[in-house]
C-alpha cells in the first residue's frame, strides 16, 4: 500500500519512428534540376499573364492562376537582397557553422533564392552587392547542384 | 453576413517549459475545464469543437481523435485545423464560422502544443518543401533573421530598437501568471537601461546575425480554449461579451524565397480587410489594445507599419515613445505575447483570448488602463500567413 502512495517519477518515453519519405519533384521540376545537374544552367518559367519569370520553377502562377509553360534561361547573376549568419548549431545546417544564408534575386527573375553565400567574410557581405551561382563539382540533381552563391 | 458572434469564455494553462506531468490528453483538458468554468457552462453545453496544434512537434497526428475524452468531444461534432503558427487564430476563426454560419449555437475552440515532445527546429523545417528549401535551409530563426537584417539595411534600424521590442514584452510578461518568462531581473529597471543591458551583455547568444536569443520566443509547452457564442446566448453567458467585429486571413507563396521580405503584404492586406470591415479609419486612434503574434523582435517594429500603425520605418519611433506600453497610447501585448510564452498551436488563440479579456475588463493584473472597446489579435505562420480577429464591446453593425 505504501508503494502506492509514493510519489512516481513523471515518464518519458522515447519514440523510433524513422519514415523513409521520398518525394516527387515533378515534371517541371526536374527539367529545372536535370538542365542544373548537365548543363550548369538555371531555368525559369514566365507566366502567359503577368510575365513573372518563377525560379524555381513552378507549374501554376499563384496570382494569375493560370500554367506558367514558357521556360527562359535566366542569369547565373544577380543581386543580394537579404542576408544572415547563422552562428548556433544544429543538424539540419546544411554546412558548419557559421555559415551564410543569402536572398539573392537573379537578374530577369522575380522574387529571389534563399540559399547558402560562400567565397567572402561575413565582414565583407553588403546588401545590393552581384552574386553568382557556383556550381558544385559533383552534380546529383539537387538544388545543391548550385553549391552557393559567391560575390560576381 | 451571416450571425453575431461573441467569445464569452477563456481558459488557459500555465504556460511552461516543459509539463511531463501530464501528457497532451490531459494538457489540452486544464485549458477546457478553466474555460468552461469561466463561462460558467458545462461541456453539456457545448454544440461543437474545433482543435489545432502541429502534429509534427509531438509526431502523432488526429488529435481531434485521440484527444476526445480530454477536449470534450466524445460523441459531438469535432473538427481538426492545423496551419503552423496561425493554427491557434485558424481555430478561432473556423470556431466562429460555425456559430456564424447559425448552425451551431456554442462552440469551443482549442489550441495546444507540447513543444518539448521534441526538436522544434527540426519539427518546423518538416514545413519546408522537401526538394526545394530542406537541402539548403535548416530552421526558422534564419529564415526570421534574413527579414531582420533587411529590415534594419532598408530603414536604418538598429539592433537596439529590435532589443526595445523584447524589453517590452518580457515586462509586460511580468503581469501575466500564464507566461512563461519571468524575468523578473528586469522589474524597476528603465527600458532604455534594460535595451543597453540586453545588447550588450555578453551571455546573449548571438543565433543568426542580426538575431540574438533574446530576439527570439521560447517553446513551451500549454494550451488554450475560448467558447464562442451566437447572439441571444452570448449576452446571458457573458455580462460582456467580446464580439467578433470582423475577421480575415491572408496566404502568400510557399517558397521562402518568393515572399515579399521588404514588407509583411499578408498581414497587411488582412489588417485592411479587418479595418474595411469594421469601418476603421485610424488604426492607433481608434484600437484600444493589441494581442499580436510577434515571434522575434523585428516583428514588433516592422508589421505594426504593415498593419497600419504608423508609416514604413516609423515602428522603432513608436516604441521608443512609449505608445505601446501598458500605460502607452494603444497597448501590444499586456500578456507578454510570443517572445514570453510560445506553445505554439495555443500561442495564437491566446492573443484571441487575452484580446478577450481585455474587452471583458477581466485580464487582472496586465488589464489596460481604460474601457477596452476594440482589441486587435493576430495570428503569423507557415510562410507568410496572417489571421487577424478583431474583437470588441459593441455588436458588431
Ligand atoms: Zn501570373
Amino acid at each position: 500500500m505504501a508503494k502506492a502512495r509514493r510519489k512516481a517519477r513523471n515518464v518519458v518515453y522515447a519514440g523510433r519512428i524513422k519514415v523513409p519519405y521520398a518525394w516527387s519533384v515533378g515534371a517541371t521540376g526536374s527539367r529545372f534540376l536535370t538542365a542544373l545537374r548537365d548543363d550548369q544552367e538555371i531555368w525559369g518559367v514566365k507566366c502567359p499573364k503577368c510575365k513573372r519569370v518563377y525560379v524555381y520553377p513552378i507549374k501554376n502562377c499563384g496570382e494569375c492562376f493560370v500554367p506558367t509553360e514558357q521556360w527562359v534561361k535566366v542569369a547565373n547573376v544577380g543581386t543580394l537582397e537579404s542576408f544572415t549568419v547563422v552562428h548556433y548549431k544544429h543538424d539540419m545546417q546544411p554546412r558548419k557553422r557559421p555559415l551564410i544564408y543569402g536572398l539573392v534575386k537573379l537578374d530577369g527573375t522575380d522574387g529571389a533564392l534563399l540559399h547558402l553565400i560562400g567565397g567572402v567574410e561575413p565582414a565583407k557581405i553588403k546588401l545590393g552587392m552581384r552574386m553568382k551561382a557556383v556550381f558544385a563539382r559533383q552534380r546529383a540533381g539537387s538544388i545543391l547542384d548550385i553549391q552557393h552563391f559567391a560575390p560576381a | 453576413m451571416g450571425k453575431r458572434v461573441a467569445v464569452v469564455g477563456y481558459g488557459q494553462t500555465y504556460q511552461r517549459s516543459s509539463r511531463k506531468d501530464v501528457n497532451g490528453v490531459e494538457l489540452i483538458n486544464e485549458a477546457v475545464r478553466v474555460a468552461l468554468a469561466d463561462a460558467e457552462l458545462t461541456i453539456k453545453d457545448i454544440d461543437a469543437i474545433v482543435i489545432g496544434n502541429m502534429d509534427h512537434f509531438e509526431g502523432i497526428n488526429y488529435v481531434d481523435m485521440w484527444s476526445a475524452e480530454g477536449s470534450g468531444a466524445v460523441m459531438k461534432p469535432v473538427m481538426k485545423v492545423t496551419t503552423g503558427g496561425t493554427t491557434g487564430t485558424s481555430v478561432a476563426m473556423c470556431a466562429y464560422y460555425h456559430v456564424a454560419s447559425g448552425m451551431f449555437d456554442k462552440v469551443l475552440a482549442i489550441g495546444w502544443e507540447k513543444n518539448s515532445e521534441s526538436d522544434t527546429t527540426g519539427a518546423i523545417i518538416t514545413a519546408f518543401h522537401p526538394v526545394w528549401e530542406r537541402p539548403n535551409l535548416g530552421g526558422a530563426v534564419a529564415g526570421l533573421a534574413i527579414e531582420a537584417s533587411k529590415y534594419m539595411h532598408d530603414y536604418g534600424a538598429t539592433e537596439k530598437d529590435g532589443a526595445r521590442v523584447a524589453v517590452r514584452e518580457r515586462l509586460h510578461a511580468l503581469n501575466n501568471p500564464y507566461a512563461h518568462l519571468h524575468q523578473e531581473w528586469m522589474k524597476g529597471i528603465p527600458p532604455d537601461q534594460l535595451v543597453d543591458l540586453i545588447v550588450g551583455s555578453e551571455q546573449n547568444q548571438l543565433l543568426a546575425y542580426p538575431l540574438r536569443m533574446s530576439d527570439m520566443c521560447p517553446r513551451t509547452d500549454g494550451a488554450a480554449a475560448v467558447i464562442f457564442a451566437v447572439e441571444g446566448k452570448a449576452e446571458k453567458i457573458a455580462p460582456i461579451p467580446a464580439w467578433v467585429q470582423a475577421t480575415a486571413n491572408r496566404h502568400n507563396f510557399v517558397y521562402a524565397g518568393d515572399v515579399d521580405m521588404a514588407r509583411n503584404t499578408t498581414i497587411a492586406e488582412a489588417s485592411q480587410a479587418v479595418f474595411r470591415k469594421a469601418g476603421i479609419k485610424e488604426p492607433l486612434k481608434q484600437i484600444d489594445v493589441c494581442e499580436l503574434y510577434l515571434p522575434y523582435s523585428y516583428a514588433g517594429l516592422k508589421w505594426i507599419e504593415d498593419i497600419g500603425f504608423c508609416g514604413y520605418g516609423e515602428g522603432p519611433r513608436l516604441l521608443w515613445d512609449g505608445v505601446t506600453d501598458m500605460d502607452g497610447e494603444m497597448p501590444i501585448n499586456p500578456s507578454g505575447g510570443v517572445m514570453s510564452s510560445n506553445a505554439i498551436g495555443a500561442t495564437a488563440l491566446i492573443r484571441v483570448g487575452e484580446g478577450a479579456l481585455q474587452v471583458m475588463g477581466r485580464a487582472g493584473a496586465r488589464q489596460v488602463n481604460r474601457k477596452v472597446n476594440l482589441a486587435f489579435c493576430s495570428g503569423f505562420g507557415g510562410c507568410y500567413w496572417a489571421d487577424i480577429m478583431l474583437l470588441g464591446r459593441k455588436k458588431p453593425a
